[in-house]
């Protein structure tokens, strides 16, 4: 007898979890619970839509395409691939004021920066200033790694920084024949992350000694330290225009920020009126057919004009309505379950 | 030397009875003779012995060992020579040091080795080496697509998951190897001339180990002394084979007069064997004394590693063998492939179930396996689809380069056809998620966990032998969900293999043991009482039989039949099983028996009678002849067995009964009796059955010297003692005795028999005062009424086998000095071999009656279900004795062909024999069997018996446990010809064509036509072909008949018969019969099935079976070990199938299902994305997510699920076993469910890709910035959409689902702010972050989930509510209250009952007797008219039966 707890070592415990008897909760998906729960589904997403549809028809967007594909375009002469430094200018109008502050994009079409092996061809070691990767560029930056005459190293390297964007724009308003500057804010358009952490030039001064031994991408006109000839802190790899171009698209239709018109007169927002956009054509776009234009928009919370989530909302909202009606009635004609 | 061979077949395992086919099996598993290398050719000798050693080994090597297993080397000889450890020889000069030592190693690596080896063995999955594959092409620059090291990530956590397990299960061994190697021992030491104690490890051969009770052997030990009186030693072999009774071993012969205590510095011998080997059965090798004698050695002599001393209380023991042991082949004629690991040691019993867990594929897995292969189709035309735009893609820029086409690293421009070929391989490693690494070991870790659960069900534990359900193969335990036949043996599976003795005939005379009955049916009311067993009364009545005590029977039948319910009522039981812990046979209810008053008269006035004659000094011949044979009969019940006898204040202790200790003196006769020469007398001299005792009395002293035994001396030892006898036989101490003492002795007398019927017979016999009270080798004690205690010397023991099926003993009567042979065995072999009477005399017509009538009564045994066995007996005059012995001396003697030399030398001696009697054993139906049969069978699976048993017998067992059933016909195969049976076969099936086809249709359906919640009744067509209908018919089929109908020409004509019945039934089949059926049935009706046995004869069965069941009873482990599954009790089979096959099958299923479209359909995002970037193979997800994406982001929740999830509760899946039929078909995982869930997957994905395509289209968002949205809408869509299948949510999956969400943002806020620079090339630098301050980014995390689960959910809202499957009605009334449910359950079954008239509510009086409810079904009778010229003949039985002579 002494021995009846040991005679018994292998029995079992007897726990809810070893006896899988856990308390749970079964979901049971009966009509009582599942009609209402989609009508109020459905109405929240109602709701949501129409308030984003609210908010996605108060932005304003203006968009002018400026490939110069159409010959009565003012930028078909700079087309031509052949044409060296050319200027174009655009007359546009303005039916309303354009509450600020307002946003000046460019906008690529049909241009691939997620290819992959585009999207790979850059090295984040040189972007952070890291020196030892200026002479040792990252191996994923062919064709772009090594260039010139004595197959330097190239700084940046890679495709995506060979091809940067480098069409210029001049904004004006035409008031009375005259033709008055807008003001273009280029500071804070890239992430501020991007300007101030994953970016960073090396530090040596001047800047462009840690650039000795390196050449400039194959496509550049001048290299990193000089890009903003104007603004001595806008050079090198902080350069905010190279930073907006570095954060590859994501789809091959894209814009990307170019200025903010925040500043003088403008900052609520451009008025009525007539304008003129200068434009330093300098990017090739018709060899893969691509299009270029400019975008002037402002934002609201949830970011550009985008009526698509609205209307998803609204749509999904009264589908789920309509299932909860055609649940009844198919319910109503089938049966009742015995839960009553 | 010849007469030692007399004493080596005492210990062959005898049985009796007609549980034949066990045994041969049996033998063959024994333990292990460790194997070691002997690397010494001649081992150097002390110069002294060197003569003597020599001359040895040329023996040696000329004797021939017989056969060898195993393969050797030339160069190490055929032999080991082992000489004592304290001889002197320095260490390094040992002859014994190239011996093993005795330290065992089971792991399977070192430090050293582990990685290798455990890759090595990792890397035969065909999977991982994909998986490697996959990373290693990331190194190759032109097509990578991941950083490579990361890539490598999940192969490597996969691998060391993997290799971390290994790692620990090798621990655990070495754990315990160490544990083993460091338990103690006695050992001698040569320099302190005493024992001391010492690892085991530092056991070596040659040493001299002493031995206490209840220790265990640590190697394999020659028995030297043995402070048993009879130098007998007691072994446990139950870590070995199971088997919990005791075995004998005895002292080497040199050895066996020493008086004195074994002093191992004065042992000088040399001791050569042979080498190590792994037969456990045999043991070869000679001692070699000082002078030069030798003596043979026999297993008898070995003490082998892992066993328990029992009931010794001290042994001294050489090591042989030590250390590990090798390969133990365990193998039967049916199943020669069949090797185990054995380990030494450990809990052998435990070690051997673990050794070999079984690698069979599930059904399920192989379904799987085809929808991975469709998987990779898939892959494969995604790949090349976008390899195809790739090409397509860049061809249409022509020559004029795009500014973001990248040239090639050499700067030359790649071509459109070679860029497209490397991007298919660039897109296989993109997209290798499809084929999903974890599965695999997801699928693995939930099923260690589903049999983890299994193993913990406290229901499925039992209390009596405290064991619970063992799963040996841990991945098929979904198969458990969807058997649809199922294969069990009768006896110890449906019954209990607790033989109970029931009632018995002698000399043609019936006792019918009412009293007898009465008791057995006592333990089933208590037992009914105590459980409150509903349906107490539901056992139907049973077939009847021809018989002649119809109302005397009517009374039995009923108590029999209760009695068959259950073995006894729980406390008793659990009493029993702690007073008898080690032995298996002795419940109350087993040793109570009550005699029959009639044979009880008889008995005691043939006791006087005889005592009277004794006293007379008259022949005993003179008895009655009526009377002698009650007394012969109990003297055979007593004798003819392998019984052990133990008592029970000493567990484990064999009782002797040496009278110079028991009896005191009390009266001169008594006095002179004990200095009386003769044995005879209860002298001192009482054991020595042969010249050994006169040896041992002349040599006594502590040297070893040898007697030369033959069987000239045995004789005329023999005739001398005869010649004593006469004068002594009946001056025995009966009337000393003191009647009392004997009582008490003899109620706490304990009997352990191999087999249970023979104790069940011994136990009857004590019940008639017939007791046996002890059993040494050569002699066993009776207890006799009036009596006394009666010596028999036992001459021989003629072993059990289940070629003969019998049994015998050669006794020397030492009441009428007559050489008996005693035989035991099944009634066919037994009664062809009785000697024909001659009818003249008188003494003939009686004989002739007697076996007529005893025929007749075996008969009706058979037809009770009792087992029945038959007792002759046969007197040799000393000269056919001689004769016999002499030949069967030659035989024991013979080198080859022993066996068979036995074999026909017990042939020889068998024949002729006297009929005394005959018994019928009841062989109990376990707990439970009938109503697990009925639920069984209501869940769909078809059930047949497949049995060794006898027709009748087997049929009355099949009714009693609701196999057949009274209401259903039954047809009977039995045909003696290939044609016949061909015959039957077409006629049985024309008869079932016309009756059932044509007849009502309503018939086919069975019993789920009426359950009305299936809305389309599934037909019962779980059998591949629709036209396999079941209908009410029982097929029973002999042994002989299933070999015909076995043969290749008939077997189709047989599956069509056997598949129209309701249950099979096959007698007399033989094991390998079991399995052909089994085959057959799997291989050509294409369906799952489950075998259930639990002895030996059912171990190829359960091997060929889909799944194999072994009951973990009394009969060994050799089914236990061939089985997946071992089961205590049959009726767990009922929970084991429907509630955890069912769970386990759903579970796996839903969680293979949601595997693949998990998988797909985050895929299948970045395949839509190649449309967008130029199919040039990039990703919107960070390679991060994806990689891990499976591994962490996804994986628990999922195993959470396929662990606990319940689609129904237990209780529900038990009282509505039609429920199962829902893994029978496979509904839970159809082929067109990949189908649709991969339509599924690529819709959710569409929408997951396109609506934040929408949301951002047009905007100046980044690659990463607008992927790590989709990547988590996503996860969260991946994440509602098992929500949506989850059925029950228990707080472990809230907490899973809630774990991967935050892990998820977790690890991507980690990721996104650890390192600007460092995750080349996405470098996603505070990705994450942003978009926590993105609006929008919450309303796509909101609307996309809804959308993409919304056709889902949608849809089994409709399917729960509008057109629910049973399983969710199932679920349904999980729901409602237990009174609720209750009510509508019974409401289920109502209709149902209804709608078949159910048997159970017919008959109003469950007691009522069989007659009454039998009559109407005897016009069911099959009749089929052949034309007379065939030869074909009916016989119309209770049963139908057709027979074809």
């Amino acid at each position: 007898m002494v021995k009846e707890e040991n005679e018994l070592v292998n029995r079992p415990d007897n726990t809810a979890f070893t006896q899988q008897r856990l308390p749970a909760w079964q979901p049971m998906l009966s009509a009582g619970i599942i009609i209402p729960g989609f009508v109020l589904i459905g109405l929240a997403f109602i709701g949501i839509g129409v308030a984003l549809l609210i908010t996605s028809r108060s932005i304003q967007v203006l968009e002018l395409d400026y490939t110069g594909e159409d010959q009565d375009s003012p930028c078909f002469r700079c087309s031509d691939p052949a044409v060296r430094n050319c200027t174009c200018t655009l007359q546009f109008s303005n039916d309303r004021l354009i509450e600020g502050p307002v946003f000046f994009y460019y906008g690529l079409s049909n241009y691939f920066q997620n290819y992959r092996r585009y999207g790979v061809s850059r090295d984040d070691g040189q972007l952070y200033g890291d020196l030892s990767y200026f002479k040792e560029p990252y191996d994923q930056c062919e064709p772009y790694r090594f260039g010139g005459g004595n197959n330097q190293p190239i700084v940046p390297c890679g495709s995506i920084a060979n091809s940067m964007f480098n069409d210029t724009f001049r904004l004006f308003q035409n008031i009375n024949g005259q033709r008055r500057e807008v003001p273009l804010d280029g500071k804070g358009i890239a992430w501020w992350t991007d300007y101030n952490i994953k970016f960073r030039n090396p530090t040596v001064t001047p800047l462009r000694d840690a650039f000795n031994g390196t050449v400039k991408p194959p496509f550049w006109p001048r290299p990193a330290y000089e890009l903003d000839t104007s603004d001595p802190a806008n050079n090198g790899f902080i350069n905010q225009d190279f930073l907006v171009w570095m954060r590859t698209a994501a789809l091959p239709d894209f814009r990307k920020l170019y200025r903010r018109i925040t500043e003088g007169d403008y900052a609520n927002g451009l008025p009525a009126g007539n304008y003129s956009l200068d434009i330093s054509y300098n990017y090739p776009v018709m060899s893969f057919s691509g299009r270029k234009r400019v975008v002037f928009s402002n934002v609201s919370w949830m970011g550009g004009k985008n009526e698509f989530l609205g209307i998803a909302y609204l749509v999904i909202g009264t589908l789920c309505i309509v299932m909860s009606v055609v649940m009844l009635i198919v319910y109503a004609k089938f049966k009742f379950p015995e839960e009553e | 030397m010849k007469r030692n061979c007399f004493r080596e077949e005492t210990e062959t395992p005898n049985q009796g009875g007609e549980k034949n086919d066990h045994l041969a099996f049996r033998e063959l598993f024994f333990p292990a003779v460790p194997e070691k290398s002997c690397g010494v050719s001649s081992p150097p000798l002390p110069k002294k012995k060197s003569s003597s050693a020599m001359a040895s080994r040329e023996e040696a090597s000329k004797v021939k060992l017989g056969p060898r297993k195993k393969k050797k080397s030339k160069k190490e000889g055929k032999t080991r020579c082992v000489h004592a450890n304290i001889l002197g020889e320095e260490d390094n000069d040992n002859p014994n040091r190239h011996y093993a030592d005795n330290k065992i190693k089971t792991t399977k690596y070192t430090v050293l080795s582990f990685l290798p080896k455990n890759l090595f063995e990792q890397f035969h999955r065909f999977a991982n080496v994909y998986f490697v594959f996959i990373a290693l092409l990331n190194f190759v620059p032109v097509v990578n697509a991941f950083q490579p090291e990361l890539a490598l990530a999940p192969v490597v956590f996969i691998l060391s998951v993997t290799a971390i397990k290994d790692l620990w299960e090798d621990y655990r061994r070495h754990r315990s190897d160490t544990e083993i190697n460091h338990m103690d021992c006695l050992v001698y030491s040569r320099t302190e001339r005493r024992y001391v104690e010492k690892f085991w490890k530092e056991v070596h051969v040659g040493d001299f180990i002493r031995l206490r009770c209840n220790e265990i052997l640590p190697a394999d030990v020659l028995l030297l002394s043995s402070s048993d009186p009879d130098r007998l030693c007691h072994i446990e072999t139950a870590t070995l084979d199971g088997e919990t009774n005791l075995k004998q071993r005895q002292v080497v012969r040199s050895f066996y007069d020493l008086v004195c205590d074994f002093d191992p510095s004065k042992y000088d011998s040399v001791i050569e064997c042979e080498k190590p080997n792994n037969d456990l059965n045999r043991f070869r090798g000679y001692i070699i004394h000082r002078s030069g004698r030798r003596d043979a050695l026999y297993k008898d002599n070995l003490l082998l590693r892992g066993c328990t001393i029992r009931n010794t209380e001290e042994a001294v023991g050489i090591v042989i063998y030590a250390g590990q042991w090798r390969p133990l082949a365990t193998t039967g004629p049916t199943r020669p492939s069949l090797r185990r690991c054995v380990s030494a040691g450990h809990e052998t019993k435990a070690m051997l179930n673990n050794n070999g867990p079984r690698y069979k594929r599930s059904k399920l897995e192989r379904q799987m396996n085809v929808d991975v292969f469709w998987c990779v189709i898939i892959l494969l035309v995604m790949c090349s689809f976008v390899a195809v735009g790739h090409g397509v893609w860049l061809f249409q820029y022509g020559d004029k380069r795009a500014i973001f086409d990248v040239l090639s690293p050499e700067g030359t421009d790649l071509s459109p056809v070679l860029s497209a070929i490397y991007l298919f391989l660039t897109m296989i490693i993109v997209l290798q998620v499809l084929i999903p690494i974890s599965l695999f070991v997801s699928i693995e870790i939930v099923k260690i966990c589903q049999v983890y659960f299994i193993h913990q069900d406290a229901e499925l534990y039992d209390e009596e032998s405290d064991s619970h359900l063992q799963c040996r193969a841990l991945n098929i335990t979904e198969d458990l969900g969807q058997m649809q036949y199922i294969f069990s043996d009768k006896t110890g599976t449906l019954t209990d293999n607790k033989m109970v003795f029931r009632r018995c005939t002698v000399a043609g005379v019936e006792y019918s043991h009412d009293a007898n009955a009465r008791r057995l049916a006592m333990y089933q009311e208590m037992d009914s009482e105590e459980e409150e067993c509903p349906s107490r009364g539901g056992t139907l009545p049973r077939r009847d039989s021809v018989g002649s005590h119809h109302s005397v029977k009517v009374v039995l039948r009923s108590h029999s039949t209760k009695s068959h319910r259950r073995t006894g009522s729980r406390a008793e039981a659990k009493r029993a099983s702690i007073l008898s812990k080690h032995t298996a046979f002795s419940s109350p209810m087993e040793k109570d028996i009550t005699p029959d008053p009639q044979l009880m008269d008889k008995v005691n006035e043939c006791a006087s009678q005889m005592d009277f004659m004794r006293f007379h000094s008259q022949p005993m011949s003179q008895l009655p002849s009526d009377l002698g044979d009650i007394m012969d009969f109990f003297i055979a019940l007593t004798l003819c067995n392998t019984v052990v006898v133990s008592s029970p204040d000493q567990p484990r202790h064999t009782v002797r009964m040496r009278f110079e200790l028991k009896s005191p003196v009390k009266t001169f006769e008594d006095f002179i009796k004990r200095f009386t020469p003769s044995r005879l007398t209860s002298g001192s001299n009482s054991s020595s059955s042969s010249s050994l005792a006169t040896n041992r009395s002349s040599n006594k002293g502590c040297s070893s010297l040898l007697s030369s035994p033959s069987a000239e001396s045995t004789l005329t030892k023999l005739d001398e003692e005869a010649a004593a006898a006469v004068a002594t036989a009946f001056s025995t101490s009966s009337p000393t005795h003191d009647g009392q003492l004997k009582n008490a002795e003899g109620a706490d007398l304990r009997y352990e028999a191999e087999s249970p019927d023979e104790a069940a017979l011994v136990y009857a016999a004590r019940a008639y005062k017939c007791s046996l009270v002890g059993r040494l080798p050569d002699q066993t004690t009776v207890d006799l009424p009036h009596l006394g205690k009666l010596n028999f010397e036992l001459l021989h023991t003629l072993g059990f086998d289940s070629t003969r099926k019998r049994m015998s003993v050669v006794v020397k009567h030492p009441l009428t000095e007559q050489i008996t042979v005693y035989t035991k065995g099944a009634d066919s072999v037994i009664m062809d071999l009785i000697k024909s009477p001659n009818a003249g005399n008188s003494r003939g017509k009686r004989q002739k009656k007697i076996i007529y009538r005893t025929q007749n009564y075996l008969n009706q045994y058979a037809a009770d279900g009792l087992r029945t066995l038959c007792i002759a007996k046969k007197v040799l005059s000393k000269e056919e004795y001689a004769c016999w012995l002499q030949r069967h001396l030659e035989a024991e003697t013979a080198i080859q062909g022993r066996e068979e030399l036995l074999f026909e030398s017990a042939l020889r001696l068998e024949t002729n024999l006297q009929l005394l009697g005959a018994t019928g054993i009841e062989d109990r139906l376990q707990d439970g069997v009938p109503e697990t049969i009925d639920a069984l069978r209501k869940a769909g699976l078809q059930i047949w018996v497949l049995t060794g048993d006898k027709q009748e017998t087997a049929v009355n067992i099949a009714y009693a446990c609701k196999l057949l059933d009274p209401e259903e016909e039954i047809l009977t195969l039995n045909a003696d010809s290939m044609e016949a049976c061909s015959l039957l076969l077409e006629e049985s099936l024309h008869y079932i064509q016309a009756k059932f086809l044509c007849g009502s249709p309503k018939a086919f359906q069975g019993d789920l036509a009426h359950f009305h919640i299936y809305p389309h009744p599934p037909p019962s067509n779980w059998s591949s072909s629709s036209h396999a209908a079941v209908h009410r018919l029982g097929l029973v089929i002999d042994g002989r008949t299933l070999a015909y109908a076995l043969d290749r020409s008939l077997e189709d004509k047989f599956l069509a018969v056997a598949r129209s019945c309701r249950s099979v039934l096959c007698c007399r089949s033989t094991p390998l019969q079991k399995s052909m059926v089994v085959k057959l049935v799997r291989n050509k009706l294409k369906v799952m099935t489950l075998a259930i046995g639990d002895g030996a004869n059912d171990v190829s069965m359960i091997q060929v079976a889909d799944v194999g069941v072994g009951i973990s009873g009394q009969e060994g482990m050799q089914a236990v070990m061939a089985s997946d599954f071992a089961l205590p009790r049959f009726r767990y089979l009922q929970k084991l199938l429907l509630v955890h096959g069912h769970w386990c099958y759903s579970r796996l299923a839903n969680m293979i299902l949601y595997f693949f479209y998990k998988n797909a359909m985050f895929v299948a995002l970045i395949f839509w994305y190649q449309f967008y970037c130029g199919f040039s193979g990039s990703a919107m997800i960070d390679q991060w997510y994806l990689i891990f994406f499976n591994l962490m982001f996804s994986a628990f929740p999922q195993l959470v699920t396929g662990t606990l999830d319940k689609d129904v509760s237990a209780e529900t899946l038990q009282k509505l076993p039609q429920l199962y039929i829902n893994g029978q078909n496979s509904e839970e995982y159809k082929p067109y469910m990949f189908w649709m869930n991969m339509i599924d997957a690529f819709y959710q994905s569409l929408i997951c890709f396109f609506i934040p395509y929408f949301a951002y289209a047009d905007s100046d968002v980044d690659l990463f910035t607008w992927g790590t949205p989709v990547t988590t809408i996503a996860v969260f869509t991946i994440l509602l959409h098992l929500g949506v299948e989850t059925k029950t949510w228990t707080w472990m999956n809230w907490l899973s689902i809630c774990f991967s969400v935050v892990l998820f943002f977790t690890v991507a806020l980690c990721y996104n702010a650890s390192c600007p620079t460092c995750y080349s090339p996405s470098n996603p630098y505070w990705t994450m972050q942003r978009l926590l301050q993105d609006p929008s980014f919450y309303l796509l995390c909101l609307i996309t989930p809804a959308v993409a689960l919304l056709p889902r959910y949608f849809y089994r809202a409709c399917q729960g509510t509008i057109f629910p499957s049973p399983v969710q009605v199932g679920r349904q009334l999980d729901r409602l209250t237990a009174k609720d449910s209750r009510r509508n359950i019974s409401n289920l079954s109502g209709i149902q009952t209804a709608a078949r008239p159910d048997p159970e509510t017919n008959s109003k009086d469950p007691r009522r007797p069989r007659e009454e409810t039998e009559r109407p079904d005897a016009s069911l009778s099959v009749r089929i008219d052949l034309p007379p010229d065939r030869g074909v003949k009916y016989t119309k039985n209770s049963q139908e039966m057709l027979s074809i002579g």
